[in-house]
């Protein structure tokens, strides 16, 4: 059991949690991510820590309310049941900033992509490389923690898709426009827009990162449910990734997997639902 | 003389395939006894040569026959730590049994069912066979919390050794949590071993990846000593064709979410794939487990296995049982491409026959294929169980000598890397629980008598 200190929501369908846990943040290093689950009955889901807290051991997560687990998870007030990481690897420009000093950096964040987008760009920041950021949502509203993003990049670019905030239209319009400013780009958010993205890199010939979240179970290597296919081969995403080279990865393939329990999902909801109706985590 | 075992009972088939608990009951006391009263008593007992961690087996069927089961268990208990679990998944006709003199003529002595009677008692009424431990000021490390894992922290604990568990998961047990089916391994018999261990002063702690929340190096700064008990999780898949398509998964998979997130329950907020017909590919223990979870979960479920029957690696018992419950094998038949409709779901595979050909060099017979029977079979469900291949995340950033294989190499159990030990599934490849269990109680040993 770990101790949450608070879970609150920060948009129309997305949390911010604390939980002490100093295990995952001991060696964490930003581009890994953690499995939690609410109770002991409940599913694994992977997460991104978007911000720690080294001394007192705290971790903060942000996650969209998206189906049946991480509604029963927005429900938690006290403490979960279990959280296991740090999982994966760290993002490789984090890894080895040295080689990325020279470089012109460019992180995409699409939506919630922006909680594994920040802790890289914090820690970079930390270590002396300032990095442009180019962030989208469907409007204002779901533009999370701007203040904070603000303060650690060199410059940033906002995109609604209604306008309500920065260029109307997609991160990828923007992209387009300053594409040949950048030697990288760093891209996350969901997987279509990942895909758009890395088409503009490919196009004009730029590296691209992407992270990929396909479905995960164990988060150890040991079930496979995390199969990507990258550069012909097979990858698990827990443990070989989940940053690939973006102009490597099978986006199309990675979409139709994303479904393989769509309507077993429906089922889980209304059961979640159900319970829920009955009684809250007091 | 009767040379026909005494059979326990088991749940009848029609009503099992419908739920997960225990198929085989075990023995009632006089089933026990009138099966312990088969064993000639050997002088030169040839059962206990099969037995790969030497359990003196007619000495503990005396004392069955004694009604002794106190003693009966203190002579399994010399020589093994998790008798309740071998008893049930042990290759009994492959080790004790397929020695025994008996089954020359007739039937072997059921040592297994016999070792399961006397563990059940055991663990029912707290049998414990040590008492007063003195703590010392040694501290031990073990990865992983399977049986090697598990095994290496009792011998540890009950000589007084400070002992910490490390486990990814949520759950300690390895394979015995996420992979073993309950209908064959009940949980409550695991958690009452891991139990047993707490009470021994053993600490676990869950959810910590060793290699990402802690390196083996930093482990070795803090312990005297530890032990990699890190099994062999890493699923295998065919490389063919159509492997990719929704619908295609590792036996692990559905095991995993079956045993360890219960997705069998109803109200298990782990979901598994719902499926009309499947195909698990291999022979063995996992693709026996994996076939008969989902047939309990309503599939039509079959076996699709390269060589004949007689070579089905699985322990002879699941095969019947999964015969008995309706599993249908298609034998000397291997895929060649799973067949996927425009949304990426399984339709079907092109199978293909296969001929053995004569025994090779490992006496092990070897199959070629029958380039004109390729056809078609539907289907919806595609499940590998192929085979795992140690998994090394413990050894990010930790140098220790790997053989050409990718398994752990060690001499006396110990690794290339100093203080550091190593058994089980991740220095032999995919094996047994048996072994496993021997593998962690000599790591154990071979760690005394180097902190000494
Ligand atoms: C489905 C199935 C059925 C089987 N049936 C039988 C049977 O009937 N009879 C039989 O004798 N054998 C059977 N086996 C084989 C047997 O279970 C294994 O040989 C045995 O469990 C190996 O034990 P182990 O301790 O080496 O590893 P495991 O049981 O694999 O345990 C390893 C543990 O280490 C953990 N781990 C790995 N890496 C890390 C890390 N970096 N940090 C923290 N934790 C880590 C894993 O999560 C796991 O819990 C079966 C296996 C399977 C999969
Ligand atoms: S989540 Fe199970 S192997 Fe990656």
């Amino acid at each position: 059991m770990y101790k949450v200190l608070y879970n609150k929501k920060i948009s129309v369908n997305s949390y911010e949690m604390a939980i002490i846990a100093p295990h995952i943040i001991e060696k964490f290093i930003p581009g890994q991510f953690i499995i939690i689950m609410a109770y002991e009955d409940s599913e694994r889901i992977p997460l991104t820590v978007y911000d720690y807290d080294k001394e007192k051991g705290i971790i903060y997560l942000i996650y969209q309310v998206v189906g049946a687990s991480t509604l029963e998870l927005s429900n938690i007030k006290k403490e979960i049941f279990s959280i296991s990481g740090p999982l994966g690897n760290g993002n490789e420009i984090c890894l080895n900033p040295n080689n990325y000093r020279e470089k012109r950096i460019c992180y995409v964040a699409g939506g919630v992509g922006i909680a594994p987008v920040y802790p890289q760009i914090k820690y970079l920041n930390e270590l002396g490389l300032k990095v442009d950021v180019i962030y989208g949502a469907k409007n204002v509203g779901l533009l999370l923690i701007r203040q904070k993003i603000e303060k650690v990049v060199n410059k940033i670019r906002y995109a609604t898709d209604d306008g309500s905030f920065g260029t109307k239209g997609f991160v990828t319009d923007i992209l387009e426009k300053y594409i040949n400013d950048y030697d990288i780009v760093v891209a996350i958010g969901p997987v279509i827009m990942m895909k758009n993205i890395v088409d503009v890199t490919n196009k004009h010939n730029v590296k691209s990162i992407v992270s990929m979240n396909p479905l995960m179970v164990d988060g150890s290597g040991m079930c496979g449910a995390c199969r990507c296919e990258v550069d012909g081969k097979v990858k698990f995403a827990c443990i070989h990734g989940p940053e690939f080279p973006g102009d490597k990865v099978n986006f199309d393939l990675a979409l139709k997997r994303m479904n393989i329990y769509k309507e077993e999902e429906k089922e889980k909801l209304d059961l979640i639902n159900k319970k829920l109706g009955g009684k809250k985590d007091e | 003389m009767n040379d026909k075992r005494v059979l326990g009972k088991i749940q009848n088939p029609q009503e099992r395939i419908k739920n997960f608990s225990e198929v085989e009951l075990g023995y009632t006391k006089e089933e026990a006894l009138k099966e312990a009263n088969r064993c000639l008593q050997c002088i030169n007992p040839r059962c206990v040569k099969g037995c790969p961690v030497g359990i003196m087996i007619p000495e503990f069927i005396k004392y069955i026959k004694e009604d002794n089961i106190e003693k009966a268990y203190e002579v399994i208990s010399k020589s093994s730590s998790l008798p309740a679990i071998c008893g049930r998944v042990c290759p009994q006709e492959k080790q004790c049994e397929g020695m025994c003199i008996k089954g020359l003529k007739g039937d072997a002595i059921s040592i297994g069912a016999l070792e399961r009677y006397v563990a059940d008692i055991a663990l029912k009424n707290n049998f414990t066979s040590v008492k007063n431990i003195k703590k010392n000021n040694k501290k031990v490390a073990i990865v992983g919390s399977g049986p090697s894992g598990l095994t290496c922290a009792g011998e540890l604990a009950k000589k007084g050794y400070n002992v910490v568990i490390y486990e990814i998961l949520q759950k300690p047990g390895g394979v015995l949590t996420y992979g073993i089916p309950e209908f064959r391994l009940p949980k409550s018999i695991v958690e009452k071993e891991i139990e047993s261990l707490k009470k021994l002063g053993v600490e676990i702690k869950c959810d910590v990846l060793v290699g990402n929340s802690i390196t083996i190096d930093d482990l070795s700064k803090e312990y005297d000593a530890v032990f990699l008990g890190t099994g062999a999780g890493l699923p295998k898949f065919m490389g063919i064709p159509g492997e990719e398509a929704n619908g295609v998964f590792s036996a692990n998979e559905i095991l995993t979410r079956i045993n360890l997130m219960k997705a069998y329950k109803e109200e298990a907020k782990t979901p598994i794939k719902k499926a009309k017909k499947a195909y698990v590919i291999g022979g063995g223990n996992v693709a026996m487990d994996a076939v008969r979870s989902l047939k309990r979960l309503g599939v039509d479920a079959h076996i699709m296995y390269r060589r004949s029957e007689e070579e089905l690696p699985a322990r002879k018992m699941e095969v019947y049982h999964a015969k008995e419950e309706g599993i249908i094998f298609d034998l000397l038949t291997n895929p060649k491409e799973i067949l996927m409709d425009e949304f990426n779901n399984v339709i079907g595979m092109n199978v293909i026959n296969m001929i053995l050909t004569e025994p090779g060099e490992d006496g092990r017979r070897g199959v070629i294929e029958d380039e004109k029977s390729i056809h078609k079979v539907d289907c919806d469900m595609v499940v590998m169980a192929l085979g795992t291949s140690p998994n090394h995340s413990a050894l990010k950033d930790t140098e220790i000598n790997l053989s050409e294989k990718g398994l752990i190499v060690v001499e006396e159990s110990k690794t290339s890397h100093d203080k550091v030990y190593a058994g089980g599934d991740a220095v032999t490849g995919a094996a047994t629980v048996i072994l496993a269990m021997e593998a962690g109680k000599k790591a154990a040993h071979q760690i005394m008598e180097e902190l000494k």
